[in-house]
């Protein structure tokens, strides 16, 4: 199974290798962020926004060209450890950084897995025994979908107040409409196929239609549709965040770290675009890797 | 007669399976001048990439390796992209298999026939109009004047391939190549298309490559005729000498094809009924009725043949033996009990005892499942079998079917076109039923595999004493298997009864249409054909429409 | 009646069913939420009148189809209720900003959307070249993008290492109409990029998945120049999904700002709406919620519309 997965890896395109690279780095902060991080994730280590190893250089010379070196002025216990300098309150980035990778991503994680439960479920059933079950989910989806997303969670937020349970919740009913629609148009298809038929007119039931025929025959869309909508969640639950509406401090997130930290860009101090990047950079590393499995899987569906 | 397109040693690859791998392999052809060429072989043969390689063009996944096709005094395979255009559409053209897909749904027809003599600058806009509509007219095209202001989606299947024709002809090419331009369409149509094609080639005195699965169609129009397999040319020479007398063992075994039928023994005698059919009508949703007052009687180890064009219902009456199409009004009896009208409300046996095999091997499979997880899921859900039981059970029935075991672990994907069909058959058998209903099952395959896919058939029935009803638009197979036949023209049972019945006179005036329509490998029988009565009324177009209006 | 007029019949009607849902959803949403909303807004140690004060403000304490008849009836005169936080009619607080916003997503949507559907045929037309990989990379990297990090890198680049343009978008009445627009640059450029990086992807898979059709290969074999080929069989075709992705991106353009609006703090209805959500001022929640649910409505049924007119087959029926 791994050892498929690698030949197939070595085998992709430059830019799925460079997903791949992504994904397993952050997998990496994922597992391991408090043994990899320097510093507590809400541990106090400094002055505000001290730069990091860019400011190494204090020389006078350095210092008439770039203005007055942070850490110089404030003796304190960071002593080139900050890699990426401190926060708006004196914490270290990078040990926030490597346990906001764990929070954000496994919120995002666990809203998309949720997303596609209750969006394939749905989708299966309804395409597998259409009448009025398949009117009734669709027609209810139709009006969730004629609903901006982020209008609806902001007023659910706004009523329901902002805590972790009711974010996961409402994203995930929210994305699920759109993993539904997938899977039910991928699984219409698949039923419409004459093996299936093939298996009805058998009086095989329902359970045996959905996860023996239909599911293996719709793996690899939804495979690369759950790398997108990962990515549509992750950057959902950032903007959430960036808006002070998301994870509540003082839990390190990516999103709320851009928040927090925007105030000092106008002074260029750019420490809010280091979060900010982290998230682009999962977001690509995924898309490149669903991108690459799409394109694999429509050439496989030529072979049938 | 001067030397029109000349190819020597053409090799094509095509991209497959992460592979190149040669399509056409060393072939030689030419075209004289005003002659007509005729292209034949089964799938796979290459046919179709020869001939659209001929312009100078290549599907994406393909690629010209070596060889030289030289077109008039232009070497196609080394000319320039601007040169190429020049010839394309103005001194070749090209005539598709299926029209409903070939014309731009976006545009009304006349435009698109104007498209290439505008572009290229050889006629003003009015001046191909002009000519479009002269084209219509001697077509015999339907309102010649303002069919071409219509959408495609708002013409028949049989006057868009006419359009096509007439398109084709726009620029008055030197060549057309026509690329199975009556496959897709129902025999009684395909004579109307024939026709045309046939005076089209005549009238303007072009050159034509004709391709084709069909000898006998091809012994219509072709001057001479190139056997192909494989990529490769089997035998090629003038098309009445090729036919008379055919070198090649291949050629004949093609010839056989067409000629065959018969091979089906009489029944003895009368059997107790197994599906009695009464009066059924149905319909889809709320939509016009597909069937109408509909009655079949089938005996038990007998094969009735359900004959029928796109449309006739035939496939309708399958859904609703099978319980998918709940009928309006009517009754089945199967085997002397009355059958539940919905799937759902069927009994486990009644439902093992009615199998079904379709028109499309390829779809008919679930590709996620290995052969013996196919043929085994059957075994064990209708008997209960497990373990050695059911694998001695699986091997039984792979060797009905005439397989090794070593196709046990394969995956559908890993098979021909005709090996599914036998793993579906084997599938069907697995349940031991009474009843078969076998829905085109060899429409899809190639002739040779066709034809030993019915000899299967046959010689399971005589084996295992199964019954089939049999649904086809192919009266050739239907004269080889069928015991009874049924005639079905739009939702109805024009004529039926034993074969002998219906296939001799007097015959329901639909039933002789289509009998008339099947081509004959005779090279005059189309020009024979058109001067006869019946000839003149497939000239007018759909036998079907027609029909059913005077029906109505 | 046609099929044609049937259809678009049933989705006004569908339109309207959805905005009904949508307004009693707002309007009666507090009460399916779990939760006292008095309680939780004025807090634990408030006394039961101002608790019963609050619900009277709110209406909370009527039955529930009176509140929503009240509300439509308001909604009607455009009476939409007072600000919880300001105490000034909702009706004040928004007319402002919703035409300031309006205005940033229509100079948007005039730069973004020619430009996209330009850069997707281009696309389309150079499939396979350096030119389309770079495009593809391009919009492949900015689709992953947040909007805020476009954002910051554009204030970053152009307000603060360049100093060009303002990185506060901050508009008032008293500007002219390019002030306005050297105001909102920045917002603007951001919306561009990410817009564009949308519309052009999706047109340029609608425009490649059109040019597999067998009619694309006939005009091939016609001698046809694939410009022509491109602009003349395989856009009309693709004209249903290249519709719906620009007004799917336009209602992300009015409705999906909040972000935008509030990086560059510029005086629009998304960041009022961002603002009212922190500070649970409810009935300014409700009223630009509805207008960006109305709006997003009535843009989704403008493409089903356009992209059925766009159907031969159901504009010429048989």
């Amino acid at each position: 199974m791994l050892s498929s997965l690698l030949r197939q890896i070595r085998k992709a395109p430059w830019s799925a290798r460079l997903g791949f690279l992504i994904i397993a780095i952050n997998l990496l902060a994922f597992a391991f962020a408090p043994q990899l991080a320097p510093f507590e994730e809400t541990e106090i280590i400094g002055g505000v926004w001290e730069p990091g190893f860019w400011a190494a250089d204090c020389s006078e010379e350095a210092l008439s060209l770039r203005g007055p070196c942070w850490s110089q002025l404030n003796h304190s216990r960071v002593d080139g450890k900050a890699w990426l300098g401190t926060d708006h309150l004196g914490r270290d980035l990078l040990s926030r950084m490597l346990y906001g990778a764990r929070n954000s991503i496994s919120i995002a994680l666990i809203i998309t897995a949720l997303s596609f439960f209750i969006g394939m479920t749905l989708g299966f059933l309804a395409a597998t025994m259409h009448g009025w079950v398949d009117q009734l989910v669709s027609r209810t989806v139709d009006v969730m979908m004629a609903f901006p997303t982020l209008i609806f969670a902001l007023i659910v937020l706004s009523v329901a107040g902002t805590s972790t349970p009711v974010l996961i919740i409402v994203i995930a009913l929210l994305d699920s409409t759109r993993v539904f629609r997938l899977s039910r148009a991928v699984a219409l298809d698949i039923e419409a196929t004459e093996y299936v038929e093939v298996a009805r007119l058998r009086g095989e039931r329902l359970s045996w239609l959905m996860w023996r025929e239909i599911l293996p025959n719709t793996l690899p869309p939804l495979i690369a549709e759950f790398g997108l909508r990962f990515c549509f969640v992750f950057l959902f639950i950032s903007a959430l965040s960036f808006l002070g509406l998301g994870l509540q401090p003082p839990t390190a997130d990516w999103g709320s770290m851009v928040k927090e930290n925007a105030g000092a860009i106008t002074f260029g101090v750019y420490t809010a675009l280091v979060p900010a990047f982290a998230i682009a950079f999962v977001t690509i590393g995924v898309n490149m890797v669903a991108d690459w499995f799409l394109r694999k899987a429509a050439g496989l569906r030529d072979e049938y | 007669m001067t030397r029109l397109l000349t190819m020597k040693n053409l090799v094509i690859e095509g991209f497959q399976k992460e592979t190149w791998s040669q399509i056409v392999s060393g072939v030689d052809l030419h075209v004289d001048r005003g002659e007509v060429m005729g292209l034949i072989g089964e799938s796979g043969a290459g046919k179709s990439t020869i001939g659209i390689a001929s312009m100078g063009f290549c599907r994406p996944g393909c690629r010209i390796v070596n060889g030289s096709i030289q077109f008039g005094d232009t070497e196609m395979t080394m000319a320039s992209d601007a040169v190429l255009r020049r010839i394309r559409g103005v001194r070749i053209s090209y005539v598709a298999q299926s029209a409903a897909a070939s014309f731009d749904p976006a545009h009304r027809l006349i435009r698109q026939h104007a498209e290439a003599p505008v572009r290229h600058g050889i006629m003003s806009h009015t001046e191909a109009e002009l000519h479009a509509r002269e084209l219509y007219r001697r077509f015999d095209l339907p309102d010649p004047d303002t069919i071409g202001n219509r959408f495609p989606h708002q013409v028949s299947g049989g006057q868009l391939q006419r359009a096509m024709v007439a398109m084709a002809m726009a620029c008055k090419p030197d060549l057309i190549v026509f690329d199975e331009p009556t496959t897709a369409l129902d025999v009684t149509t395909q004579i109307e298309v024939l026709a045309t094609i046939k005076e089209a080639i005549r009238d303007l005195n072009s050159a034509a490559i004709y391709i084709t699965h069909d000898l006998a169609v091809v012994a219509q129009v072709a001057d001479r005729i190139m056997v192909l397999r494989h990529g490769k040319v089997v035998e090629e020479g003038p098309s009445r000498a090729l036919l008379a007398s055919p070198k090649e063992d291949y050629t004949r075994a093609l010839l056989s094809v067409r000629k065959g039928g018969g091979t089906k023994i009489p029944h003895r005698h009368e059997g107790e009924p197994l599906l009695d059919i009464e009066g059924v009508t149905a319909a889809y949703g709320g939509g016009p009725p597909v069937l109408q007052d509909v009655n079949l009687r089938l005996t038990r180890g007998k094969t009735v043949a359900l004959v029928g064009e796109s449309g006739s219902g035939k496939s309708s009456l399958a859904r609703v033996i099978t319980g998918l199409l709940p009928p309006a009004r009517g009754s089945i009896a199967f085997d002397g009990a009355e059958l539940p009208a919905k799937l759902g409300d069927r009994q486990k046996e009644t439902l093992r005892r009615i199998q079904m095999i379709y028109q499309m091997p390829d779809v008919a499979l679930n590709p996620r499942q290995k052969v013996h997880e196919i043929l085994g899921r059957p075994v064990e859900f209708y008997f209960g079998t497990r373990g050695t039981e059911k694998r001695r059970r699986v091997a039984e029935l792979l060797e009905q079917i005439e397989l090794s075991d070593h196709y046990l672990t394969r995956f559908p994907s890993e098979l021909s076109g005709g090996e599914k069909q036998r793993v579906c058959i084997a599938r069907a058998l697995a349940t031991k039923p009474d009843l078969i209903i076998c829905d085109e099952v060899t429409s899809a395959l190639d002739q040779l595999v066709a034809k030993e896919i019915l000899k299967l058939l046959q010689r399971l029935q005589n084996e295992l004493g199964v019954s089939y009803l049999f649904i086809t638009h192919d009266l050739a197979t239907v004269k080889a298997i069928a015991d009874e036949i049924v005639v079905m023209l739009q939702g109805k049972v024009v004529e039926h009864g034993t074969r002998e019945e219906v296939l001799t006179p007097p015959h329901h005036e639909y039933t002789e249409l289509l009998l008339a329509s099947v081509p004959e490998m005779d090279p005059d029988w189309l020009d024979n054909l058109l001067k006869t009565r019946v000839g003149a009324k497939l000239r007018e177009g759909p036998a079907s429409e027609r029909l059913s209006r005077i029906e109505r | 009646m046609s099929k044609l007029s049937a259809y678009i019949l049933k989705r006004i009607a569908f339109a309207f069913v959805t905005l009904f849902v949508i307004s009693v959803l707002i309007s009666l949403g507090v009460e399916f939420l779990p939760g006292d909303l008095a309680k939780s807004i004025l807090g634990q140690q408030a006394t039961a009148e101002a608790l019963a004060a609050f619900r009277a403000e709110l209406g909370l304490d009527q039955p529930l189809h009176v509140r929503y008849i009240e509300w439509l009836g308001g909604l009607m005169r455009w009476d939409l209720g007072r600000s919880l936080a300001n105490d000034i009619p909702v009706a004040d607080l928004i007319g402002a900003r919703l035409s300031n916003t309006l205005f940033l997503a229509v100079v948007a949507a005039a730069i973004a959307v020619p430009l996209s559907v330009l850069l997707g045929l281009l696309a389309a037309l150079f499939k396979e070249t350096p030119f389309d990989k770079l495009v593809s990379m391009t919009t492949l990297t900015t689709i992953s993008f947040p909007e805020f990090l476009v954002a910051y890198i554009l204030i970053a680049l152009l307000a603060v290492e360049l100093p060009l343009f303002p990185s506060m978008a901050n508009v008032t009445p008293a500007m002219d109409f390019w002030d306005r627009l050297h105001a909102i640059a920045l917002p603007v450029s951001t919306l561009v990029l990410v817009v564009v990086a949308h519309i052009m992807r999706l047109t340029r898979a609608a425009l490649i998945n059109v040019l597999g059709r067998p009619y694309i290969e006939m005009a091939q074999l016609k001698g046809m120049t694939r410009a022509w080929i491109i602009l003349y069989h395989a856009l009309p075709n693709s004209l249903a999904p290249i519709i719906n992705v620009i007004v799917i991106n336009l209602a992300y353009l009015v409705v999906g700002v909040v972000v935008v609006e509030v990086v560059f703090v510029y005086p629009g209805l998304g960041q009022l709406l961002a603002d009212s959500v922190s500070k649970r001022d409810l009935p300014v929640v409700q009223a630009s919620g509805l207008i960006f649910a109305a709006t997003y409505v009535l843009l989704n049924l403008g493409a089903d519309v356009l992209s059925v007119l766009a159907n031969p087959r159901l504009r010429h029926p048989k």
